[in-house]
């Protein structure tokens, strides 16, 4: 500076950057994520982020825990989508149980994981609307989440850890007001979600803000590993409900929505197509549940007495459900021994358990594939030189959740 | 052509000799180990040949096996080749005490904090690694809480009879 008019204390001019601890509680990161960033003015040299802040151990813990009593720890994975963790982690256990399962529960299980990620996307994209300024789309589809909660609440009694189903099936089958309030939801959303997209989709400001904000290639993006909405972003087409379909997903008919920057706009893009095609499946799916007739209708679990609790009136009234039950409650089944891995598409990316058993009762080694731990580390390449409030987009659009990178 | 397992096999015992071993298939995943100095080229390998193009590494993580006295820790790759859509699982094994595996960072950058996590809670020591430091435990912690000889719960405790319900 030449012109100087300002007296400036001793030292502060050879610093040139400033140090920016962003995080881990701060409103802008919707989560428990610490950054510090190392800023020139507005613009990003480099970020280090830190993670771990609510980690809990559960891998630790699952070697203690007879199968069942895993599930609610899988909820407070991606608690935004807890019902996609519930079953992946009750494919695993089927797969290496080698239990077959009823198509009807299986297209039950479709219904909910589908509903599970427009609740997630919903979240996220609506998330990086706020933080693009726009309040009112968070605001307008959030009565439509309720009603995706109302549906859980319906199933299983709880509505964000939702420990939904059971080893083999469904603790229940689904009541009439349960069906109704599907129906109820196919019926309106497509008229919301149209909304929010007029809302976001071709808005100046928002087009500004998220166009070319925080880009991968597809290249990047794989060595990387990453998965889910933000890889197809990308451009790169792989889709585990497509490619290791699971859960009778290859009855259903739907298409994979990609984009081909990879940058915000492209992954807000993306979200919403999926949105819609899980919609489509939801519609599908509802369709084959409802030809099932007579017997058939009333399936809701597969026979597997090991594992899947007895009714509770036999419990009181017959002797072998009495035994089962209590086999079960207290741990007692032996597990038989196997390597397995499973992924289910969760809503931000391949979600994979590993299950090493040896015979005992409880799994000896269980490793979660969370994908968003594995993606944050690219965090950094996405926002080296750009703005601090471009990384911020950033890291919402890229539907980070402290809960499953922590685990 | 389907890329099958048997023709994985074939290629890397082409390549590799009997140094690759322990070919099994359980739930239909294709599983071999190796030694551990021969991680890298292994990884390398599958890399690089088109026809197997193993380019996404799905998951890494260790297991602890206390009895097996001199390969105690076993760091599990799992690979992907999506243009094939073929996964398989390739594990190294190593000794407790010198628990040295050359890092995958350089091959796969998605590697970085996943060997991280391994080194947090296994204690395996990845050579080449940018940056091997705890990533979810606190930086003072002097112990690596996933190996087997830390229980869960205080094992001397009266109260709970564990030989009856096994937990």
């Amino acid at each position: 500076m030449s012109d100087q008019h300002i007296k400036l204390p001793e030292g502060s001019i050879e610093k040139q950057t400033t140090t920016l601890n962003l995080g881990p509680t701060h409103p802008a990161t919707h989560g428990v994520f610490q950054n510090i960033l190392e800023l020139d003015g507005e613009r990003i040299i480099s970020a280090e982020q830190t993670v771990g802040y609510i980690h809990r151990a559960f891998e630790k813990i699952a070697e203690r825990r007879p199968l069942y009593q895993i599930t609610p720890l899988t909820d407070r994975l991606n608690y935004c989508s807890a019902p996609i963790n519930n079953m992946g982690w009750h494919l695993t256990c089927e797969k290496l149980l080698g239990v077959k399962i009823p198509k009807r529960v299986d297209y039950l299980r479709v219904i909910v994981m589908e509903l599970a990620r427009i609740a997630d996307h919903l979240i996220c994209n609506s998330i990086v609307g706020v933080d693009t300024g726009a309040y009112t789309g968070f605001l307008y589809v959030m009565q439509y989440r309720e009603l995706i909660y109302e549906i859980y609440e319906e199933i299983c009694g709880s509505r964000l850890t939702t420990n939904i189903g059971r080893i083999g099936g469904f603790e229940r089958n689904f009541n009439n007001t349960a069906f109704e309030k599907l129906e109820k939801f196919l019926k309106e959303y497509p008229k919301v979600l149209k909304e929010f997209e007029n809302l976001f989709t071709r808005n100046r400001i928002f087009m500004e803000r998220t166009i070319g904000c925080g880009p991968i290639s597809a290249e990047r993006a794989l060595n990387y590993g990453f998965t889910g909405p933000n890889l197809r972003a990308a451009g790169v087409d792989y889709d585990v409900r497509v490619h290791t379909p699971y859960s009778s997903y290859e009855d259903f008919e739907f298409e994979i929505p990609v984009g081909s920057t990879g940058d915000c706009y492209d992954r807000y893009l993306v979200r919403n197509g999926e949105m819609w095609q899980s919609l489509r499946i939801i519609e599908q799916a509802l369709r084959k549940v409802k030809e099932f007739k007579g017997k058939e209708a009333e399936v809701f679990h597969a026979d597997i007495p090991e594992y899947y609790l007895p009714e509770k009136k036999d419990v009181y009234t017959k002797m072998e459900a009495l035994i089962w039950h209590f086999k079960i409650i207290m741990g007692e089944i032996d597990i038989p021994a196997g390597e397995v891995y499973q992924s289910v598409e969760g809503a931000n990316g391949e979600l994979g358990f590993y299950l090493i058993t040896d015979g005992g009762r409880t799994p000896y080694r269980l490793h979660f594939r969370r994908p968003c731990f594995i993606y944050y580390q690219a965090y950094e390449e996405l926002t080296k030189g750009a703005m601090l409030s471009d990384a911020i987009i950033t890291m919402s659009s890229l539907n980070l959740i402290a809960g499953e990178m922590d685990a | 052509m389907a890329l099958t397992n048997e023709y994985i096999k074939q290629r890397l015992t082409e390549k590799f000799g009997d140094q690759v071993q322990g070919f099994l298939e359980p739930y239909g995943m294709l599983t071999f180990e190796a030694p551990k100095e021969l991680n890298l080229k292994v990884l390398q390998y599958l890399f690089d040949e088109d026809e197997l193009a193993f380019r996404f590494l799905t998951d890494l993580q260790a297991v602890h096996y206390p009895d097996n006295k001199g390969r105690e820790l076993a760091v599990v790759y799992h690979l992907h080749s999506l243009s094939a859509n073929v996964r398989i699982r390739f594990k190294v094994f190593t000794d407790i005490l010198t628990p040295d595996v050359y890092s995958a960072t350089a091959l796969f950058s998605g590697a970085n904090w996943m060997e991280r996590e391994t080194y947090d809670f296994y204690g395996v020591n990845f050579i080449g690694h940018p940056n091997l430091k705890r990533i979810l435990n606190v930086d003072e912690m002097d112990y690596f809480p996933m190996r087997k000889e830390f229980p869960l719960e205080e094992q001397t405790r009266v109260d709970k009879d564990d030989d009856m319900f096994g937990r």
